[in-house]
């Protein structure tokens, strides 16, 4: 019987490059930026490490495919390295590897880094790119932006919203991304945005208007995990471990059946359920202290608090006007700026947000520090609300 | 006299008119005649739509549902087939789901490839069933008189010998190398020849003694037509033509130019369409076919005309236009004027030909699967059942959704993908019976979809490889009340 990964995985040592559009920084750059900077927090030198998880989602496009980039970008001693890619969850894949080796026993010490280089790809969203043989000849050639719009219209009418009402909810999602973003020096977008503003911008896929969609950005974040134990040898009494991490994929549900009504994201629901079996967690508004979710678009925000429990269903307009995941509210959301404002190198985003939460358990969030956090939750949803990949984690103290 | 004949009709117009005038205004500049052609509107296609898309369409709303196996043959007529060396009439055959055991043509090479169909599918009927389409998306260069007159559509027939509304009379061809216009391998557009030339010495001759042979043969005079078919834009052309064969006046079918323009090989086929949802039981139809050399036939409608149920001929359609007035629209949906489309216009739409042909059924079908075990229906068709609470495996059997009723559940407009018609309209489709598809959306006007609108399948263009010539087809999600 299976009995999680709860508290089997402490973090030691977390980095993230300043996210942007990079034009100074190549891939190699970009690792090195995160590595250096959580080797150091980590207080270990590269022969410590035993194993190593790359994670990149385009290949061709920007990074290349395999472990070599990492390899060879920090010269490490030869120790295995894998790479990862599973859509916007990757970053968070490089972690679970690296996470789940460790609670193996077949490492001591392993290395996570997620990568990703857009801007050299000449497109101002995300590339385009093949969806694979058969899917390219009968799918839609969609965008990110008007993928994620399907929620909107059909969650407006679900709950019957009027749009006007959804997309003041959505506007105080990307309002609030903004608020919380000055306040954090990597972030790629550090400038307030007024609600006037983000309403009246150009229409992107309707409903969303360009605030209602992330920065496509560069950028590249690191972990270094190992058991509690060790840990504590080196000195961290109470380190931060994981409590939970789960992935739910699509198996073709929201693609080809009738029972999904295209107003939520249904593996978030799943992979939240598991996550919170895994961590103990029964009453996530009051436990969670802090979430980093997908807010790819503020939609996807906006319906993923009640697929995370943390708004009843047809009742996160309300909540997110009434500021409960505002930085001063119940459960801040995205108190980093989110993929909004901090920015979205796809490869990058999982462990960039696991970044945050551990930056805030650590109290180490300068004047974004959050009061008074145990747990915090990451969530990304990679692909597009038909057919996605969810992750869930949770991180928390270890002796909490 | 034979007992063969029509035993249904259809016809397909694009819902787009053109307004001439839009024509007229952006192009007088270069040549001012054009301002007095500048009258009515001519049928074009939406971007998405070629002369096969609507021949298949056509064919549709002449089977109307109707079951598909008696169907042995097909026959496209058009000059404007998308490829000259990949079998046209196969495409539609698989897109109606005609059994892959059926002899298929396509006939071309001459604005009679219409007409010719109808009358080489008569004379070999024998005691089969035999569908013919016509259809033509005639190429005109700007600032041409063809630019003015042609207009894009098509018109089916489904011929037999059980239940014919029009019993087939007779017929005379005639092969002349009269070179009133042509159009050379591999060049874009026709070179047209002066009017007045073709009239005197190739209509007012030809089609005259064409026409008596055809009446001789049927034992009839001019007198006992009822309806003379002749797909001529020239005023009074047709009334002389009657004329000279004795025909009433009264008889002369409109032409629809000023509606839809000329539509080529269509043409005379869909007059023939008009004339029959007109006609009463017991009328003689003439149709006339020109083009280097003529074809003349000659049609009796019969009391089963009436018993036929209501389709979608020219009048629907002729009710149905939405103007245009876009005139550098036109251009660009006809791939005459190339926009920049930035850098989503250039994704590589290779196509995978082996996965192409494995998956035909899915993709130019729109076969999905019906679980035996728990009846979801689902698209793709897959090994697996995608009801959670099923999952049977190897249960699916084949089920066709092209013409199930659907609605909206999810849609976007999305200004950022590319689209030759943005913004580019895509979302989850449900079906009514069961099956949801994440599927393109087409010929909806910006800003009218909800969730919830009413939807109909059709067959169109997905997209084009111009790095290798080729274009995609697959099924999109249209307004239900679409003709």
């Amino acid at each position: 019987m299976a009995r999680g990964i709860k508290d089997k995985v402490a973090i030691i040592g977390m980095g993230c490059s300043k996210f942007g559009e990079r034009w100074d920084a190549s891939p190699d750059d970009l690792m090195m930026e995160s590595y250096t900077e959580a080797i150091d927090d980590a207080g270990i030198t590269k022969d410590d490490l035993g194993m190593a998880w790359m994670g990149v989602f385009f290949d061709e496009q920007n990074v290349g495919k395999s472990a070599l980039p990492l390899s060879q970008a920090l010269r490490l001693p030869n120790i295995p390295v894998t790479r990862v890619e599973n859509l916007c969850a990757t970053g968070t894949e490089a972690l679970r590897g690296a996470v789940y080796a460790v609670a193996a026993g077949a490492t001591d010490i392993a290395l996570a880094v997620g990568v990703e280089k857009l801007k050299d790809t000449g497109y101002g969203g995300l590339p385009e790119r093949t969806k694979g043989t058969f899917e390219d000849l009968w799918q839609p050639n969609s965008t990110a932006p008007g993928s994620f719009a399907q929620l909107a219209a059909a969650y407006a009418a679900k709950h019957d919203i009027p749009m006007e009402d959804l997309k003041r909810g959505m506007a105080h999602v990307s309002w609030k991304s903004h608020q919380n973003g000055v306040k954090s020096p990597k972030a790629h977008l550090q400038r307030t945005v007024e609600m006037d503003a983000i309403l009246d911008a150009p229409m992107i896929s309707f409903p969303l208007g360009l605030y209602d969609c992330c920065g496509v950005s560069d950028g590249s974040a690191a972990a270094i995990v190992t058991t509690p134990e060790i840990a504590r040898e080196m000195g961290h009494d109470n380190p931060v471990t994981v409590k939970a991490m789960q992935l739910a994929p699509s198996n073709g549900v929201e693609m080809s059946h009738n029972s999904w009504d295209g107003s939520y994201t249904l593996t978030t629901r799943i992979a939240a359920q598991r996550a919170y079996e895994e961590a103990g967690v029964t009453d996530p508004v009051k436990q969670i202290g802090m979430t980093e979710v997908h807010d790819c678009f503020s939609i996807t925000e906006l319906v993923v608090m009640e697929d995370l429990q943390l708004s009843e269903e047809g009742r996160a307009v309300n909540d997110i006007l009434d500021g409960k995941f505002d930085a001063t509210g119940d459960v801040p959301c995205q108190i980093d700026g989110g993929l909004k404002c901090f920015g979205h190198p796809i490869g990058a985003s999982g462990l960039r947000m696991a970044y945050e939460v551990y930056t805030q358990l650590r109290g180490r969030g300068g004047e974004r520090q959050i009061k008074d956090v145990n747990m915090g939750l990451t969530h990304n949803l990679g692909g597009i609300p038909n057919r996605n990949i969810s992750s869930v984690s949770i991180l928390g103290r270890y002796s909490d | 006299m034979s007992d063969i004949g029509i035993t249904s009709f259809g016809a397909y117009i694009p819902k787009k008119r053109l307004n001439r005038k839009a024509i007229a205004d952006a192009n007088a500049w270069m040549n001012g005649a054009l301002r007095g052609m500048g009258k009515g509107s001519k049928a074009m296609c939406n971007w998405d739509e070629d002369a096969l898309t609507m021949a298949t369409e056509a064919v549709r709303n002449c089977l109307a549902g109707a079951d598909t196996s008696p169907y042995g043959k097909l026959y496209f007529g058009s000059t404007t087939h998308p490829f000259v060396d990949r079998h046209n009439a196969g495409i539609i055959a698989a897109a109606l789901n005609l059994s892959e055991d059926i002899r298929s043509l396509d006939v071309g090479g001459s604005q009679r490839a219409g007409t010719s169909a109808l009358s080489e599918a008569l004379d070999g009927l024998g005691d089969g069933n035999t569908l013919v389409v016509a259809s033509d998306a005639r190429p005109a260069k700007p600032g041409s008189v063809q630019e003015m007159q042609f207009g894009d559509a098509a018109a089916a027939f489904a011929l037999g010998s059980e239940h014919v509304i029009a019993r087939f009379l007779s017929s005379h061809s005639v092969a002349l190398d009269l070179v009133d216009h042509y159009r050379a391998a591999g060049e874009d557009f026709d070179y047209a020849l002066e009017d007045r030339w073709i009239k005197e010495m190739g209509y007012d001759i030809i089609i005259p003694e064409a026409g008596a042979k055809a009446l001789e043969k049927a034992g009839l005079t001019g007198a006992d037509i009822d309806h003379f078919i002749m797909p001529v834009r020239q005023r009074r052309l047709d009334t002389g033509l009657a004329k000279k064969l004795g025909i009433a006046a009264e008889a002369v079918r409109p032409n629809m130019n000023p509606e839809i323009g000329e539509a080529g090989t269509a043409h005379a086929l869909l007059m023939l369409v008009d004339a029959l949802e007109a006609a009463e039981p017991g009328q003689k139809i003439m149709v006339v076919g020109f083009g280097q050399g003529t074809d003349v036939l000659i049609f009796e409608t019969t009391e089963a005309l009436k018993a036929l149920g209501a389709r979608r001929g020219v009048k629907v359609h002729l009710e149905a236009g939405v103007e245009e007035n876009i005139y550098t629209r036109y251009l660009s949906f006809r791939r005459i004027l190339p926009y920049e489309w930035g850098i989503r216009a250039e994704r590589d739409n290779r196509t995978a030909q082996s996965t192409f042909f494995r998956k035909r059924d899915s993709i130019t079908s729109f076969i999905g699967g019906k679980c035996s075990q728990c009846g979801t229906l689902q698209f793709p068709k897959s090994r697996v059942c995608v009801n959670p609470n099923c999952q049977a495996i190897e249960t699916q059997e084949d089920h066709p959704f092209a013409d199930m009723p659907a609605s909206i559940k999810t849609f976007t407009e999305d200004n950022l993908a590319y689209s030759p018609s943005p913004p580019y309209q895509y979302g989850n489709v449900a079906f009514k019976e069961g099956g949801n598809i994440y599927m393109e959306i087409t010929d909806f006007d910006p800003g009218v979809l909800e969730i919830g609108t009413e939807l109909k399948m059709v067959f169109r263009i997905k997209d084009f490889d111009d790095k290798r010539g080729f274009r995609r087809y697959f099924w999109k999600a249209a307004p239900a009340d679409n003709a």
